[in-house]
């Protein structure tokens, strides 16, 4: 059945097919559609699940995490603010396995205080233990929001996972998306069965202290979980193409990189701009791909490697900056090229900051600039034309 | 079941689990290292009336064959419990290192 949704929209019409047993949620901008249409979906009972209205984001997620511990699967969402008073909880959700699933709406975060897309609030917890995808548009914020529990709930990875859409450009933009059936979403997804969890069958110590002797190698076990997901991610995209006729393209989505000298690794909404603008200078005669990087956790060294080897320079174009440094995504972007031997020239290009535009101007602009060579840190639209430099 | 110390006191890698969950009853360390007095029953005078076992606040008091007995793998030297027993069957001594 096709129709007109926001990305908020189509994520909650994807978690209702996903079937939660339990929502805890605390509204906040731009993340309170998903939660609204989901409480509805409860209200009119086209979803059976708890839904719980709690006090706040901590408590939003230690909510999920009880309910992930007694076997219940669990969904919440949040933004920004939100997300960062959540942090703590984070880490009590991925350490102990527990494989919630959670929208993000990507937003600034204060002071000054601002409501508007861009992505330091989940760029700031890539160290928490989450996997974390980041949507391009509302039919693929729909298929992650099937795909995440059969990847997070793998008895691989039993990781929590974070589904991040871009505040406003995503979750509040209308576009037409394909909501597959009930019977096709059971059966790309079971339901969850686990041994972690509270059983009066089989009681268990859960969520307990471990010190120096086994807490390293838990911590150890979690990162493996979490890399377990890049297989897991690829072979629950193949099933997810074979029932639903979509088909992804794991951890990244190249285009028209075979033969590109100059490319734009980037992530989210924009990457469509990035597209049309790289279509236009291929008229000209500009070799200009985009690669748009879908999961920031598990990060994807060797397809970043591969992808980026053959090319004469790159821009990261991220709305993220980490003070003091450079853009978290640039950061990473370097270092899986270190790590594979490729030296090419690199830049960054921040922008986007507060919800403020990227034009396809800025993005010719940053074409040009790579071509040239500029500073290797750039500010979109600081200082004047030509990035500020 | 009451918790009991796990006697196994280190762990091979394939024996800790993937996540933060064990069979129920294991505590890896004792945890009664910073006691300096500890709480001694009189089993003569105690009548098993069992309100050192409500009130102690770390949970180490059980009754065991109509007496209270006590976890000292467990049990701080709070005192509350000497406290609370009206007919003295409690008494606090020196830890004896």
């Amino acid at each position: 059945m096709r129709k007109f949704l926001s990305g908020n929209e189509a994520f909650a019409e994807g978690i209702r097919l996903a079937r939660p047993q339990v929502i805890s949620a605390y509204p906040i901008t731009p993340q309170t559609i998903v939660v609204e249409r989901l409480s509805e979906m409860v209200e009119d009972g086209s979803l059976s699940a708890e839904y719980v209205h709690v006090e706040s984001e901590h408590s939003a997620m230690s909510c999920a995490i009880g309910a992930s511990a007694a076997g219940a699967r669990a969904f919440t969402a949040t933004s920004s603010q939100g997300l960062l008073y959540m942090a703590e909880c984070l880490y009590y959700a991925s350490g102990g396995r527990f494989p919630i699933v959670m929208m993000n709406a990507d937003r600034s975060t204060a002071l000054p205080w601002n409501i508007y897309g861009d992505q330091r609030d989940s760029l700031s917890q890539l160290d928490s233990g989450w996997i974390q995808s980041y949507a391009e548009n509302a039919q693929e914020a729909l298929d992650l929001a099937l795909m995440s529990y059969k990847i997070a709930e793998d008895k691989r990875v039993q990781t929590p996972y974070m589904a991040n859409l871009d505040g406003f450009v995503l979750t509040h933009t209308y576009e037409t998306v394909d909501i597959p059936t009930h019977e096709q979403a059971d059966r790309f997804l079971p339901s969850y069965e686990t041994d972690n969890r509270i059983d009066l069958e089989n009681p268990r110590n859960m969520a307990f202290s471990a010190g120096p002797d086994s807490n390293y190698i838990f911590k150890y076990k979690e990162h493996e979980g979490i890399l377990a997901a890049r297989e897991v991610i690829a072979e629950t995209e193949k099933e997810f193409a074979e029932i639903f006729g979509r088909k992804y393209t794991g951890l990244t989505e190249n285009y028209r990189t075979d033969d590109a000298e100059y490319i734009i690794v980037t992530l989210g909404s924009i990457a469509g701009l990035c597209r049309e603008t790289a279509d236009k200078l291929r008229e000209n005669g500009v070799k200009a791909g985009v690669v748009r990087i879908r999961y920031m956790r598990p990060f994807p060294n060797e397809e970043i490697a591969a992808v980026l080897k053959n090319a004469k320079a790159y821009a990261v174009l991220e709305k993220d900056i980490s003070f003091g440094n450079e853009g978290t995504v640039f950061t990473n972007v370097n270092s899986a090229l270190k790590k594979a031997g490729v030296n090419i020239n690199g830049y960054n290009f921040i922008g986007g900051l507060g919800g403020r535009n990227i034009s396809a101007g800025d993005i010719e602009n940053i074409y040009e600039s790579i071509a040239k060579g500029t500073e290797s840190v750039n500010f979109i639209g600081i200082g004047g034309e030509d990035n500020g430099k | 079941m009451r918790p009991y110390v796990r006697e196994k006191k280190s762990f091979t890698f394939d024996e800790v689990p993937e996540n933060t969950s064990f069979e129920a009853g294991y505590l890896t360390t004792v945890n009664s290292g910073w006691r300096s007095i500890r709480p001694v029953i009189n089993a003569t005078k105690c009548v098993g009336c069992e309100q050192c076992y409500l009130y102690c606040p770390d949970g180490v008091i059980s009754i065991n064959g109509g007496k209270a007995a006590i976890d000292y793998d467990f049990c701080k030297g709070c005192g509350i419990c000497a406290k609370i027993c009206r007919i003295g069957a409690i008494g606090m001594e020196a830890e004896r290192k």
